[in-house]
């Protein structure tokens, strides 16, 4: 019988990886759910609430997909993965995509056998001063004790950024975030450095925020971005450009409140009719229904609506868009066009 | 001028008088047990500074507390810069903190009233003096019902899950007597048998007497912490003494399969095994099929803790005198009732105290579970709850709730097991 099961088990795993070869997509429909990976847990991004339901910034990347894909945002499976567990997760399957805060790099990318669909989130290392220090440039730092993490990538760029710069420091170093906070609020350290949306975080939890401020030196890239599975490309095109519409959608004026207004009818602008599946056949390029981009902007909003509701200026987090504004504002987000 | 040439003699008896004040009550207490030295008085005054210094510090915190609140902003608010706890987070995430936050929380009744079952369950177990034998039978049942309760189904699966062990043990009693291995397979086969026959109807009637099914993957909070505690506490204990035995055995491949067995169990941390129970194995099964996390865990944390239990009893073991396993043989005990009746009962008591340690030691490892992605306790306070913007930076009400609840259950253990070496002394006092 032990046999008989194994033999079972063995045959299922074949049909399972010949399906899962057959197409991503046709496994979530299949599923009626998407699996999506996220943190277990990090402000602004991705939590669950008291009602454990999830919401944050990475989590509207997963709605948007599931509102592209079902047309329903609530159709995701939120699967909390580690920073240990999370690349695994992806490769054996467990999840279709993952949209928890990874820097894309080129070793993740080639070596790890992943896909990264594009950039959600242009992040960098930063630092964090008190105001009474009187510092309004990193470069000012000459001869400060900076808190840091250790066995992270930041105390590599921080070592290159003040070696590049010729000033000196005094690294502290320390195990965890919460931790390095102590020591920080203590003044065990003149300076606090991590990522920048980090610090933003963290600094939102003080007691009197007001009296710390972030340098606007940023000396690393951390682009983080959802990624998949390398060999089904069909699927990370579905990822891809349901990400770039809601990028798109910013750009084009189109938000959650006029969505359906927009896509009623055919507008002036042929841009947003394509996208919105008024004109042209894009959906069903992607294997998807023609109103897909109008669900994920309609369950989530824009890209400029997700970020304000979740980390922007008016929430406690406030991080400013900075490098993540539209290209016609400054910063880098640049959609290719939808034609 | 008379001198007086008697010497001074009482000739009444003087009254009792109450001992001077210095030396009954309070102050004799103080003084003999805090002033009794000019280097005692030191100490006695350093701590008592000590202490009020703390006490200082978190009696406002702990009375200044705020509960209702709904975020850390608002408690600061409401505490307008003087100290106090922001106990609302507990409030508010009470239930996320005791079972995780995908457990239906119209279900919350279900593992409750199998966590207040456990103790009753227990009960025949660890106060064997005062309850009956057959109440035993309480304490079998319960693991089946405890399951059904918190995992909900059929009632089929626990039941045949039960009955294939009955008739295991049935067919183990009606051959074991004349042959060991006959009555061993025996037993194996027809529990098989029966798995694999009630596995078909439990299939075909998955609706009877259901409750609404619980995924694992919806387990959380402490409730994880107390389900994987139990049971890898009660499941690593009969290994434990299994793998002792087998270590200690004349039979050369059962020995060095349980030297095998430990060392490298002992070799390897505990995180390594959880790493390996879930991200190696996924590797290794189909996508979609995942086989049950929680079990995956269960396992490897039983093999851990047995191989360190396996040790403790060994060394019990090792501490009887020789002339007990002679004495065994001499009355014409085989080896399976010189074990029972005379060497494990022995051994057993002396190894109390380690084992207790082990398995304190193993409930507090049940909080390594977070860095897999599985939210105990501890997982859930560091990744939902700290990760959520309104109670970002609330580190000591959390931490200090998650120490309490561990406190309890361990000193609880821990009280147990004296009241128990007390019970069982039987030399000389």
């Amino acid at each position: 019988m032990k046999k008989s099961v194994l033999l079972g088990a063995m045959t299922v795993a074949g049909l399972a990886a010949g399906a899962a070869a057959a197409g991503t997509l046709d496994d979530v429909k299949a599923r009626g759910k998407l699996n999506c990976g996220v943190t277990t847990g990090l402000v602004g991004f991705a939590a669950p609430d008291a009602n454990g339901n999830w919401d944050g910034f990475d989590v509207g990347v997963c709605r948007a997909v599931a509102a592209a894909v079902f047309g329903d945002p609530t159709a995701v499976e939120f699967v909390p993965t580690t920073g240990k567990t999370r690349f695994t997760a992806l490769a054996s399957g467990e999840i279709d995509m993952l949209a928890r805060n990874t820097t894309w790099t080129f070793s993740r990318d080639t070596d790890l056998k992943f896909d990264f669909v594009g950039v959600n989130y242009y992040d960098g290392q930063g630092f964090m001063v008190p105001k009474a220090l009187g510092v309004s440039s990193a470069k000012e730092l000459n001869g400060a004790t900076v808190c840091i993490q250790t066995g992270t990538t930041t105390e590599l760029n921080l070592a290159d950024f003040f070696r590049s710069n010729n000033i000196t420091y005094t690294p502290v170093p320390i195990e965890t975030n919460a931790e390095a906070l102590q020591q920080y609020l203590a003044g065990a350290c003149d300076a606090y450095t991590t990522d920048a949306s980090g610090l933003a975080a963290s600094r939102a939890t003080f007691e009197a925020p007001g009296d710390h401020i972030v340098l606007p030196e940023i000396i690393s890239k951390e682009p983080l971005g959802p990624l998949v599975r390398h060999g089904d490309n069909d699927w990370g095109d579905i990822v891809r450009w349901t990400l770039n519409a809601l990028i798109a959608a910013e750009e084009l004026g189109i938000t959650s409140a006029n969505v359906a207004e927009l896509s009623a009818a055919p507008t002036s602008n042929p841009e947003i009719n394509r996208l919105l599946g008024t004109e042209g056949e894009l959906g069903k390029m992607v294997g998807l229904d023609n109103a897909w981009a109008k669900n994920a902007i309609a369950a989530v909003g824009n890209y400029g609506e997700v970020f304000e509701k979740n980390i922007g200026a008016n929430t406690a987090i406030g991080l400013a868009r900075g490098l993540n504004a539209q290209w016609t504002d400054g910063g880098l987000l640049y959609t290719p066009p939808f034609r | 001028m008379t001198r007086a040439t008697e010497a001074f003699v009482r000739h009444q008896m003087l009254p009792q008088v109450p001992p001077p004040s210095s030396q009954t009550g309070i102050v004799k207490w103080l003084r003999e047990n805090l002033f009794s030295s000019i280097g005692n008085s030191i100490l006695t005054i350093a701590s008592f500074f000590a202490l009020w210094w703390v006490l200082d510090a978190v009696w406002p915190w702990l009375t200044n507390g705020v509960w209702t609140t709904s975020s850390l902003s608002q408690c600061r608010e409401v505490l307008q810069g003087e100290v106090g706890a922001c106990f609302s987070v507990l409030a508010e995430r009470w239930n996320q903190l005791l079972f995780g936050f995908k457990y239906p929380a119209e279900l919350y009744g279900r593992p409750t009233a199998a966590f207040l079952l456990l103790f009753i369950a227990a009960a025949p177990v660890l106060f064997f003096k005062t309850f009956p034998r057959h109440l035993l039978i309480v304490t079998a049942a319960y693991p089946f019902v405890a399951y059904w309760f918190i995992w909900g189904g059929s009632i089929l699966v626990p039941a045949v899950a039960a009955l294939g062990i009955l008739g295991a043990m049935f067919v183990f009693k009606k051959y074991g007597n004349q042959n060991f291995a006959t009555g061993l397979f025996g037993g194996i086969a027809a529990a098989l048998v029966i798995w694999w026959l009630g596995g078909k109807i439990a299939d075909a009637m998955p609706n009877f007497l259901a409750l609404q099914e619980v995924a694992s993957r919806d387990m959380g909070g402490f409730m994880l912490n107390m389900i994987l505690g139990v049971v890898c506490v009660s499941l690593s204990l009969p290994f434990g003494i299994l793998l002792a035995l087998g270590r200690r055995s004349d039979m050369l491949i059962i020995k060095w399969i349980c030297v095998l067995f430990i060392e490298f169990i002992r070799g390897v941390p505990l995180i390594t095994l959880l790493f390996v129970a879930n991200v190696v194995l996924a590797y290794f099964l189909p996508p979609g099929t995942s086989f049950d996390l929680i079990l995956r865990v269960i396992i490897m944390i039983t093999m851990f803790s047995s191989a360190y239990i396996a040790e403790v009893i060994r060394g019990g073991l090792a501490a009887l005198p020789k002339g007990q396993y002679e004495a065994a043989d001499s009355l014409g005990l085989d080896y399976a009732q010189a074990m029972r009746l005379i060497i494990l009962p022995q051994a057993l008591k002396i190894s109390i105290p380690g084992i207790v340690n082990v398995a304190v030691g193993l409930f507090k490892d049940t909080t390594l579970v977070s860095v897999i992605s599985m939210f105990d306790l501890v997982g859930m306070i560091r990744g939902p709850i700290l990760g959520s913007t309104a109670w970002n930076g609330v580190y000591w009400e959390l931490f200090g709730f998650a120490a309490l609840l561990f406190f309890v259950v361990c000193y609880g253990i821990s009280q147990y097991s004296q009241w128990l070496e007390r019970q069982l002394r039987t030399d000389h006092l």
